[in-house]
């Protein structure tokens, strides 16, 4: 699982800190810092998070191009 | 007819955010064709911002920062390899292995590069680190873990400020020097630069502008210090080369595309001008390499280093590709960035840099809490909040509504008598790193032409 939070759209309810407290953190009064590969058992506290976030900043997905591989310019489907 | 839009072969060069982003957006819209994306680096897309954040403060592994596909999208990944050309008459890209991808339509999002350290026998000092990779912080995190006795930041805009901010919550003793006469001054003005300031000081931040750093001393192949222009010398293990950003457009020389170190050059619907000004109809543009105009800021063109920018602009870009002339969308997003530094969270709306007065709108420097508005020739053009989120969204109506400067009063902890003070946005020329924000070239509130008498 991989999560993303749209900063610019986040305003700080704080609604993911309470349902999912060890994937978000608020780091000083409003800055969100969050775990971008949460582990497999947050899985439904941060899909409950990303529903109740009010301004709905939260993306939740797999990876982006995981089947994408890694090396040199090779062709990968 | 729009069969030929959803088909045919669609290549995309530069598979980070705004490559993955245009990827997805072409599959919604409906195309059907062959898609490849092109990436220099061999990782996947990920995100940049926790690099100089999380994972610099250790909380997060650099490894994690992937990105979430919104939809799975059927594509061809060409990752670890470089373009190197564009022939726009066969209308193929080049790769650096030799290899050529024929294309119908391209989309560009190269993004940037960390500037260099000048000197390139010092940047290669065991301990000379710049932060824009998933590899680069993930090396950073790792000096840091060591220990350092002193790191040395070389540059605070913005990302240079989050380093010096990670080094301070570690406890680690960080020394900043900035050509500029404050951290931030390049990108929020004069009134927050000195915020920054004294928020960099009272963190214990030994924060040194108006000074440049003139080089990096090693010994072994190791750095240990550096000297600065005020004559001084510090003991360093680490430096962390914090100088902006660099287009990635060289790969575009003898394109003929409208491309340089400002970028390339688009219309409002991200096709990308060729040298003469002229548009091309299969080649677009999208992300942080991208240059645009914009109407909210007289039509300058601007190039944007922001996360949100590189996902509204490949929207819009991915939309037009596979649409005809009448449906195609400008992208006319208000540009929007932010940053957490210091415990505290600063949000941007609008382009502070186009601005010649600002005026402490709500809260106060004081409190540490505050929206600073800015204005330029009586209209409202931006506005940064300092851990006041909640209210930005006001002051993006307002911007986008081109409503007047100073702002009317609208909330109760407005204080008593609102003092509009001149914006002091430096020349970037001034500064030690690259603005992320580049307006054409000049700022507002400046003439640069010059007349030179014929000889």
């Amino acid at each position: 699982m991989q999560i993303v939070v749209d900063l610019n759209r986040c305003e700080g309810y704080a609604q993911c800190v309470f349902l999912a407290p060890k994937v978000f953190e608020l780091h000083g009064e409003e800055a969100l810092l969050y775990a971008p590969a949460p582990p497999a058992e947050q899985a439904e506290r941060v899909r409950r998070a990303a529903a109740a976030c009010p301004v709905q900043a939260i993306l939740v997905g797999e990876q982006a191009g995981a089947d994408a591989g890694t090396g040199a310019g090779a062709d990968v489907r | 007819m729009s069969g030929e839009f959803k088909s045919g072969r669609i290549v995309i060069v530069g598979a980070s955010l705004a490559g993955l982003r245009a990827a997805e957006t072409l599959r919604d819209e409906g195309f059907t064709g062959e898609l490849t994306l092109v990436g220099d680096e061999p990782h996947p897309p990920y995100d940049r911002p926790p690099l100089s954040k999380q994972v610099l403060l250790g909380r997060v592994p650099a490894a994690d920062v992937g990105l979430p596909a919104r939809r799975q999208v059927d594509a061809r990944w060409k990752l670890g390899v470089r373009a190197s050309g564009l022939d726009p008459a066969a209308k193929e890209v080049l790769l650096a292995n030799g290899e050529r991808l024929p294309f119908d339509r391209l989309l560009i999002t190269t993004g940037t590069r960390a500037r260099p350290w000048p000197h390139p026998e010092e940047a290669r000092l065991d301990g000379v680190l710049t932060v824009r990779t998933v590899d680069d912080a993930s090396r950073l995190a790792e000096r840091l873990d060591a220990g350092p006795r002193r790191v040395l930041v070389i540059g605070a805009g913005f990302t240079g400020s989050e380093i010096a901010s990670a080094c301070r919550e570690r406890g680690l003793a960080v020394t900043v020097a900035e050509r500029g006469p404050a951290p931030l001054v390049g990108a929020l003005g004069g009134t927050l630069g000195s915020f920054a300031a004294r928020l960099q000081r009272a963190h214990g931040v030994d924060l040194r502008c108006g000074v440049t750093v003139t080089s990096l001393l090693g010994s072994n192949g190791r750095l240990t210090g550096a000297e600065l222009s005020d004559g001084s010398r510090i003991d360093v293990e680490v430096a962390v080369v914090a100088l902006g950003a660099v287009r990635n457009t060289e790969w575009l020389d003898g394109s003929g595309l409208a491309a340089g170190p400002r970028g390339v050059a688009c219309d409002a619907g991200c096709r990308a001008f060729n040298m003469y000004g002229i548009v091309t109809d299969d080649v677009f543009v999208a992300g942080d390499v991208a240059r645009f105009p914009h109407p909210l800021f007289d039509y300058q063109m601007l190039a944007l280093e922001h996360w949100g920018n590189a996902v509204e602009q490949a929207e819009v870009a991915a939309h037009n590709m596979v649409n005809p002339g009448p449906l195609r969308r400008p992208h006319l997003a208000v540009p929007a960035f932010w940053s957490s530094q210091f415990g505290l969270n600063i949000k941007s709306v609008g382009v502070p840099t186009f601005s010649d007065q600002v005026t402490i709108a709500q809260g106060s420097v004081e409190e540490g809490r505050l929206v600073v508005a800015y204005g330029y020739r009586g209209r409202i053009t931006a506005a940064v909040s300092v851990n006041r989120a909640k209210w930005l969204e006001h002051y993006q109506r307002l911007i986008e509504t081109a409503a007047p400067f100073p702002p009317e009063p609208g909330a109760a902890d407005r204080p008593t008598a609102p003092r509009v003070m001149a914006s002091d946005v430096p020349d970037p020329k001034v500064l030690s790193h690259g603005p992320t924000v580049a307006l054409t070239g000049h700022l507002p509130d400046r003439r640069l032409a010059v007349l030179r008498p014929m000889a």
